[in-house]
Parts: structure tokens; sequence; C-alpha cells
């Protein structure tokens, strides 16, 4: 490793005096003081806005002036309470979940069609419409947005969750494809040869053999539909002026602007807002930094 | 394999539904907003029908908005490629080293990227507030007079705009750094020290080079990220004050959906698609072109 031979002298390949365990031990969190010192300082920068917004809530907004910094004094629980009881908050938190799930359904399951058709089957035109799939990972949402809502408002589905669900879907088919097709093509022909001689049909192997083996990268894919749907924001933004139908994004947003004075409140609009975010991350924290990685580091 | 031949109508039923979606929803639109680019509309009444060739491009050049946002984009990715990313790096090695409570710091490092844009630019309104936010309140602690009011200042705000991007993004670049050096056989690096290379020399020729793929396709990831950055942007400031934060999907969402410019709009919007595109058909062939190779050759063999 790096460090440790920092500290040794590259021109004496001499043996080393015997070291004893405990002075070993000693020595390397002696080195590794400063990197525990920049660790701490980096994570202080993260730790301390979210506890800002967490404590921050938790105070009225004259404490917030004459108590900027320490723990609140007197506790305030008001500002979580009446957004606990209050549908300004449970509503939106309903509806992202709702469009959440929805859209990861439709873009896992379509692409996982699509992308069996493209990893097990040969026929002409399929690398041409493969491509066709792979330019839609060059589209990027800002670019068609325009366009997008013209077509959404012909098609009347403004203030429609599937305004947004179907956009989210079809935005995502491209990645979703490429990682799956990457998938399934590793699956081995044997597995479905013996499908094929045991009397599947195409959509037998796919339901019943395919989909269970490939559980890891429904997972991986499932996660990434699913943080994309939750963050998304410039489309509910366009999509929905119903204050019924906005996300949690949204709803955020809005709520900034509307009590933008009572910053207590928004704080502790915005720390009940993060709590789903990283309840998920908790979860699934492996699948979306394995989904993240593969497309960056492989090849 | 026998009766491949008649799953044909079964083939395009499997492909159908992603096609619709696509066609429908991605390439249509699309293809849509090519169109409107060439006309003026206010987005209203059936399809536009006031062709007027290539003006909207034109009003581009002279648009100092729009030139603005390019100004300001380019500084934003000369600082996330320059400082950002380098320190992605440098704490990805840092939490790769065998400390104490490493883990713990990866997630911690992590933990901003999975908060939406809307979340972390709504939380830093309040920590770069003028009166009672936090970021002034420390500062009032030093001497001198170096509060600011960041987010309203046209001199600072494109900076607070950086800090806050790079505070959620750095955590990405660095899982994606730690994965890559985590794929280094030990072996590679051990050789080189044994050899008598210093631990600058080992980073420097052994890890650095190896991490080449990574840091090429993060510094693209960064690039386009950059150019199509709203949600941030459109909460903390809404592109303000006087554009001094505005991007190019900030300008083209306020012709298109405030003042119903929408051919103008459009033109924004192809101009930015083809701004990533050039960009991405130029960093490939000429910066990924050695790393994609080994792919490339894979998806040919494997028709």
């Amino acid at each position: 490793m790096t460090t440790k031979e920092a500290a040794r002298p590259v021109s004496a390949p001499a043996p080393r005096p015997p070291v004893t365990a405990k002075q070993a031990k000693r020595r390397a969190s002696l080195r590794h003081l400063p990197l525990h010192v920049i660790c701490i300082l980096v994570g202080a920068t993260i730790v301390v806005p979210l506890l800002f917004g967490i404590l921050g809530g938790f105070k009225d907004n004259g404490q917030l002036v004459t108590r900027p910094f320490g723990l609140p004094d007197p506790w305030v629980f008001e500002n979580y309470a009446d957004m606990l009881v209050s549908s300004g908050f449970w509503r939106p938190l309903g509806n992202s979940i709702f469009i959440a799930v929805a859209t990861t359904l439709l873009v896992v399951l379509a692409s996982a069609l699509a992308a069996f058709v493209f990893a097990r089957f040969a026929f002409r035109g399929r690398e041409l419409l493969f491509t066709l799939f792979s330019i839609g990972l060059m589209f990027p949402f800002a670019v068609a947005i325009l366009p997008l809502y013209v077509v959404l408002r012909e098609m009347d589905l403004l203030d429609n969750p599937l305004g947004v669900i179907l956009p989210q879907a079809a935005f995502g088919l491209p990645m979703t494809i490429i990682i799956l097709r990457g998938f399934f093509r590793d699956i081995p022909g044997s597995v479905e040869e013996a499908a094929i001689l045991d009397g599947c049909t195409p959509w037998g192997f796919f339901w019943r053999i395919l989909l269970p083996m490939a559980r890891p990268a429904l997972a991986t894919v499932s996660v990434l539909a699913v943080v994309s749907s939750w963050n998304n924001f410039m489309l509910p933004l366009v999509v929905f002026n119903d204050p019924s139908m906005w996300t949690l994004p949204l709803g955020v947003q809005q709520f900034q602007g509307q009590y933008a004075a009572d910053t207590a409140r928004i704080l502790a609009y915005v720390t009940l807002a993060i709590v789903p975010s990283i309840a998920f991350y908790a979860l699934a924290e492996r699948h979306l930094t394995s989904g993240l990685t593969s497309g960056a580091t492989k090849g | 394999m026998r009766g491949r031949r008649r799953n044909g109508p079964v083939l395009a039923l499997f492909l159908l539904p992603a096609l619709l979606l696509f066609v429908g929803l991605v390439l249509g639109p699309i293809v849509l907003g090519l169109y409107t680019s060439f006309f003026s509309w206010n987005g209203f009444g059936g399809l536009p029908t006031q062709f007027v060739g290539l003006a909207n491009f034109t009003r581009l050049w002279s648009d100092d908005v729009f030139l603005g946002d390019l100004q300001r984009g380019l500084i934003l990715i000369v600082l996330s490629v320059g400082i950002q990313l380098p320190v992605s790096l440098g704490l990805a090695l840092l939490v790769n080293q065998p400390i104490r409570g490493r883990s713990v710091y990866r997630v911690l490092f992590f933990a901003p990227y999975v908060l939406s844009e809307v979340i972390t630019a709504v939380l830093f309104t309040m920590l770069l507030s003028p009166n009672n936010g936090l970021v002034n309140n420390l500062l009032g602690l030093l001497p001198g007079d170096v509060q600011q009011t960041w987010l309203a200042n046209p001199d600072t705000v494109l900076y607070a705009v950086f800090v806050v991007v790079s505070w959620k993004y750095f955590g990405f670049h660095m899982v994606l750094y730690l994965a890559a050096r985590q794929s280094i056989p030990q072996e590679l690096t051990e050789a080189a020290s044994s050899d008598g290379a210093n631990a600058w020399q080992v980073f420097r020729h052994v890890t650095l080079p190896l991490l080449g793929p990574t840091i090429r396709i993060s510094i693209f990831l960064s690039v386009i990220g950059t150019i199509q950055l709203f949600d941030l942007v459109w909460v903390l400031t809404g592109g303000g004050p006087v554009h001094g934060s505005e991007t190019m999907a900030v300008t083209l969402f306020q012709y298109g959906f405030k003042r119903f410019e929408v051919g103008y709009a459009s033109a924004i919007s192809v101009t930015m698609f083809l701004i990533c595109l050039v960009f991405a058909l130029v960093y490939q062939r000429f910066v990924l072109r050695r790393d994609l190779e080994g792919a490339m050759t894979v998806l040919g063999a494997a028709k």
C-alpha cells in the first residue's frame, strides 16, 4: 500500500528492525491521524448541513436567530407535528411512491422484454434497432422537455400521473435495456436449449427462467429507476398544476416559496423529505453503487 | 435453433411496449422539437405555421443571456474538472487506505448523492441565507467582514452554485474512483514499490494510468451533467440575480414556459443537444477511443 512505503526510505532495503505488533499498530494509527482529520472535516461538511436542518426543525424562528448553533432550547415539536398531521407532507410522499413504483415496473418490464429479444434472437435490423435505443442515452431530459410538454398536452395527460410515469419510463429505457441485455447475454445458451427441449415457449423461457435468473440485474436497474423517478423535478414541475398531484420535490419547492419567512417550518419539511431517501439508500446501497459503477468501470 | 423463424410475431410483440414508449415519448418529441426550432410559435393551437428559417438560431448569437450561459457553463465545467474531481479522487484513495471507520466515511460521503437536487437546493438556500443562515453565522465568528449575501450577489452566486453542486456530486465520483481503485490488483502497486518507487511514483505511474478509463468517463459525466444543470439552479436562485447563475436549461425553461416563445426555446434546446453531441463525439473520438476499443470489439464479435 502506498503510505506504508512512504514511511520507509527507499534507498535502504536492509531488513527492518523487528517491530512488535503493538508498536506497528501505534505507528499505523499515528500515520493515519492526518487522514482521519481530513475525513472528519469532509464528513463535517455533510453532517453539519443535515444537522442544521434536523435541529432547525426543532427550533422556532426566534431561536434560529438567537441560538443558531447548539441544541434547541426549549425543543419545539410543533413544526414536525404540524407537518405530520397535515396532508402537505403525506400526499406528495404518496404521489412520489406511486409514481416511482409505477415507473419502475413499466420501465423494467418493457426493457426486459426488449433486452431479451436483443440478447437472444438474431434477426435482420436488430443492431440498427438496438443502436436506435442506445442513441436515446444521448438525449438529456432537458432537451426534450418543451416538445414533450406539447405532446402530453395534446394527449390530455397534464395533471395526470401517467403524464410523468410514461415519459420517465420512456427515457429510462436505453440505460435499462443496455444493462439487461448484457446480463441476459451472459446466461448460457444451454439453459435456453434445455428449456426449449422441455417445451418452453419464448414467453415461458423469459418469464419462468430468464427473469428469475436475472434477479440481481433486475434489482440494480430497479433501484436506479426508483432513484431517478424519486428525484425527478423538471417533468412534474411542468405536468402537475394541481397541488394534490405534486411529488415530494415539487412539494418541498412550493412549500419553500409559500412559507419563505418561516425557516423553521421549511427545515422541518426538508428533514422529513430527506428521511425516505436516506432510508432507501440504507436498504439499497449495494445495488445503487454497483449499478452506478458498473457502467463507468467496465470496458 | 429450430423454430426460430416462427417466432417473428412473438418477437415483435416483445419489442412493442418499448418501441411504442420510445418512439412516442422520446424520438417523437425530439423530432417535434427540431421542427419547431425553425418556427416562431407560442406553443398553442396545433402545429406551428410561421416558418422563420434559421432566425431563432442566429438570434442566439446576439442573445447576451445565452452567450452568458455558455460562459457560465464553461466556468462550472472548469471548476468541476479542476477542483471537484481531483478532490473526489483524493478522497477515494483516502478511504481506500486501511484506516479505521473507512466504511463509515464511504457511506457518509456518498449520502448527499441520494438526496434530490431540489431538497439539496432548499437546504442550502437556508444555509446560505443572508439572515440567520448557518454559513454567515459561522463566518461571523471569524475576524473581519467575510459575511456575504452568497446567492443574491452576482459576483458570488456562480461559485455558491458550484459549491452546492460539488457537495451533492463529489461522493458519486468518489464511488466511481473507489470501485476502479479496488479493481487494481495489489500485486501491481506492491511490485512497483518493491522496485523502489516512492508513494508519489506509485500513484503517478501505476495507479493513475490504471484509473485512466474511469477518470475519463467521470469527466465525461461531469461535463454532460453540468451542461444540463437545471433543478438545483432553478430552486436555489432561479438563474438570478441578473442571470448571474443562469444555465442553458434555465434559459430554455424561461423562454418555453414563462414567455411562451416556444420556437426560440426549441432552438436553445436543439443547440444544447448539439453541444452535448459534438462534445460526446469529439470526446469519444479523441479521449475515450482507447478505452472503448476492447468493448467495441466484443460487441462486434458477439453478433
